[in-house]
């Protein structure tokens, strides 16, 4: 009686160890392992901006970042919406400055490994990115040549020592730019060529220094870089890189069935790509058609890699050399954003349209056809259980 | 007494079996019977069999995510290289209803009837589709590579 006893609980044994286990197969190995952070490449050099990598420029980018003196009114910086203490975003649906914008302020993490920038890649480098919100009128609403006496009088000698000389900015107007009010134009269009190209040089130095600083800002490890980690490795998970039985389901839905990862891939989360997902515009804010718009700005940026303020040989422009210009799929199209700290940052989308990743998940289950243009995203039929699980899993690289 | 535990103990032992072989089934079986995938044959007749047709990564490798230079190499069917081609680039996820993330152009001709195709990136894994509209003194025509990632 006794060895049958012993001999049924080493069944009971052997069947409990086998369901602790998480069972992947061998494509899900490989689908997991390409999403840990451990996946993720050293982060290339920019060629474009040969400041990208010089620790003066950083340290003098970070101190314009956090600086409100880089405003019109002195009250807003680019900290102002990308805050450092909440993964470089504000929590808030539309991003205030000076004004209230239209689209949700993007974190930071890893954006130095983004081909476009904005929700519409309408800037093809951190450095010219860096520069937009700067004169935007909702956001920084400053003018080209106050920033640059600005940049002389406050940080002159910092400057000087990594981009070399100031130009004489003795007879350039206090406020003029080609994008202000019809007085700052016309002071702007009043001015020589190459006083406006001075000015602009000492503009692009000032996105140059502040993406190098921004280059420093990386996606950290998480959960599930832990578990993804042990999953590789064979290793014993212990710890917080045990995954309960709902995140498992979770991460299997996100790489299978849920096709989560078709667009969400590699180790940031993201295809860096564009995509008409159906979110619905929000009422109240002006039209947005998305990548379809930033096209022609994007072309028409003086800042852009085509341009005079870039660095290194023009081999470095193939993104915006080989642009797609005018496809049906631009219309309503937005950048997939890393996933990564996504659960601990509500709300979502380019105007913040969701405010749970409950919703999130919900609406790509439904897949509702677009406004305008055509949804990339297929019907699902995910449980209630499915859905609970996809959203649990988001959480593990929040953690 | 004795003979029913013998029993009880043959029964245990069948089911052991049973657990066994059921076990060898379903752990050895395929996860999923997939259709065939598309033909990724890397060298084709064009569509009207004007030339034969070969799409491979210039240097060898795909890297997804990364934008890429490809050989497209032309040669008619007596091999020999078809030169001064014209070549238009399209393509796309079928069942994503997308195009190409950017628009691959031809950027060189190389000689031997290969040309550079620059600017070809795959931002996803899965099913892509590149497409050549070919026109040379021969006469225009058209192919259709899959490539699976």
């Amino acid at each position: 009686m006794r060895w049958l006893s012993r001999f049924l609980a080493l069944m009971v044994a052997v069947v409990l160890a086998g369901c602790g286990k998480p069972d992947f197969s061998d494509a899900e190995k490989k689908t997991i392992a390409s999403l840990a952070l451990s996946a993720l490449p050293p982060l290339k050099p920019d060629t474009t901006n040969r400041f990208a990598d010089v620790p003066a420029a950083a340290a003098l980018g970070s101190t314009l970042f956090f600086d409100q003196g880089m405003s019109r009114d002195g009250t807003v910086s680019c900290s102002t919406c990308h805050k450092i203490d909440r993964q470089f975003q504000d929590d808030l649906p539309q991003a205030v400055g000076v004004g209230h914008t239209n689209r949700r302020t993007m974190p930071l993490a890893g954006v130095a490994r983004d081909p476009w920038f904005f929700w519409d890649g309408r800037r093809d480098s951190l450095w010219a990115q860096a520069l937009t919100p700067l004169e935007n009128p909702l956001e920084q609403a400053g003018n080209r040549t106050a920033y640059a006496h600005y940049i002389k009088a406050r940080f002159g000698e910092r400057y000087e020592r990594i981009f070399g000389p100031l130009p004489d900015l003795s007879t350039v107007p206090a406020n003029a730019s080609p994008l202000g009010t019809d007085a700052e134009k016309a002071a702007w269009n009043a001015m020589p060529d190459d006083e406006a190209e001075d000015v602009n040089r000492v503009f692009a130095n000032i996105g140059k220094a502040i993406a190098a600083f921004e280059r420093s800002i990386e996606p950290a490890q998480t959960r599930f870089d832990r578990f993804a980690l042990d999953l590789a490795t064979g290793a014993e998970t212990k710890g917080d890189a045990v995954f309960s039985r709902e995140e498992i389901l979770g991460l299997k839905l996100f790489i299978g069935k849920a096709n989560c990862v078709t667009c969400h891939e590699g180790p940031r989360f993201t295809d860096s790509g564009f995509h008409n997902t159906g979110v619905p515009p929000v009422a109240d804010l002006p039209p947005d058609r998305g990548r379809i718009d930033a096209v022609r700005q994007v072309d028409a940026d003086p800042f852009n890699c085509f341009g005079a303020f870039r660095d290194g040989a023009a081999a470095a422009c193939g993104e915006l050399r080989f642009m797609v210009r005018d496809a049906p799929e631009l219309v309503r199209a937005y950048k997939t954003p890393s996933l990564r700290g996504a659960a601990t940052r509500p709300p979502y989308m380019h105007a913040g349209q969701f405010s749970s990743l409950d919703e999130v998940v919900a609406h790509y289950a439904k897949a509702v056809p677009s406004v305008e243009g055509t949804s990339e995203v297929h019907p699902l039929e995910l449980s209630d259980r499915e859905r609970a699980a996809l959203v649990v899993f988001l959480k593990t690289l929040s953690e | 007494m004795a003979s029913i535990w013998r029993y009880l103990l043959a029964g245990l032992g069948l089911a052991a079996l049973l657990v066994g072989i059921l076990a060898v089934v379903f752990l050895t079986a395929p996860r999923s019977s997939l259709p065939a995938g598309p033909d990724v044959s890397r060298t084709k007749n064009t569509a009207n069999a004007l030339f034969v047709a070969s799409f491979a990564p210039e240097r060898g490798v795909v890297r997804q995510g990364e934008l890429q230079s490809w050989l497209l190499t032309l040669k008619t069917k007596a091999g020999v290289p078809v030169e001064g081609a014209a070549i238009a680039i399209s393509g796309g996820m079928p069942l994503h209803s997308h195009g190409l993330p950017t628009s691959p152009q031809a950027t060189d001709y190389l000689g031997d009837g290969r040309y550079r195709i620059e600017g070809v990136k795959f931002t996803m894994s899965g099913w892509w589709q590149v497409h050549f509209a070919i026109s040379a003194t021969a006469g225009s025509d058209t192919v259709l590579f899959n490539v699976v990632l």
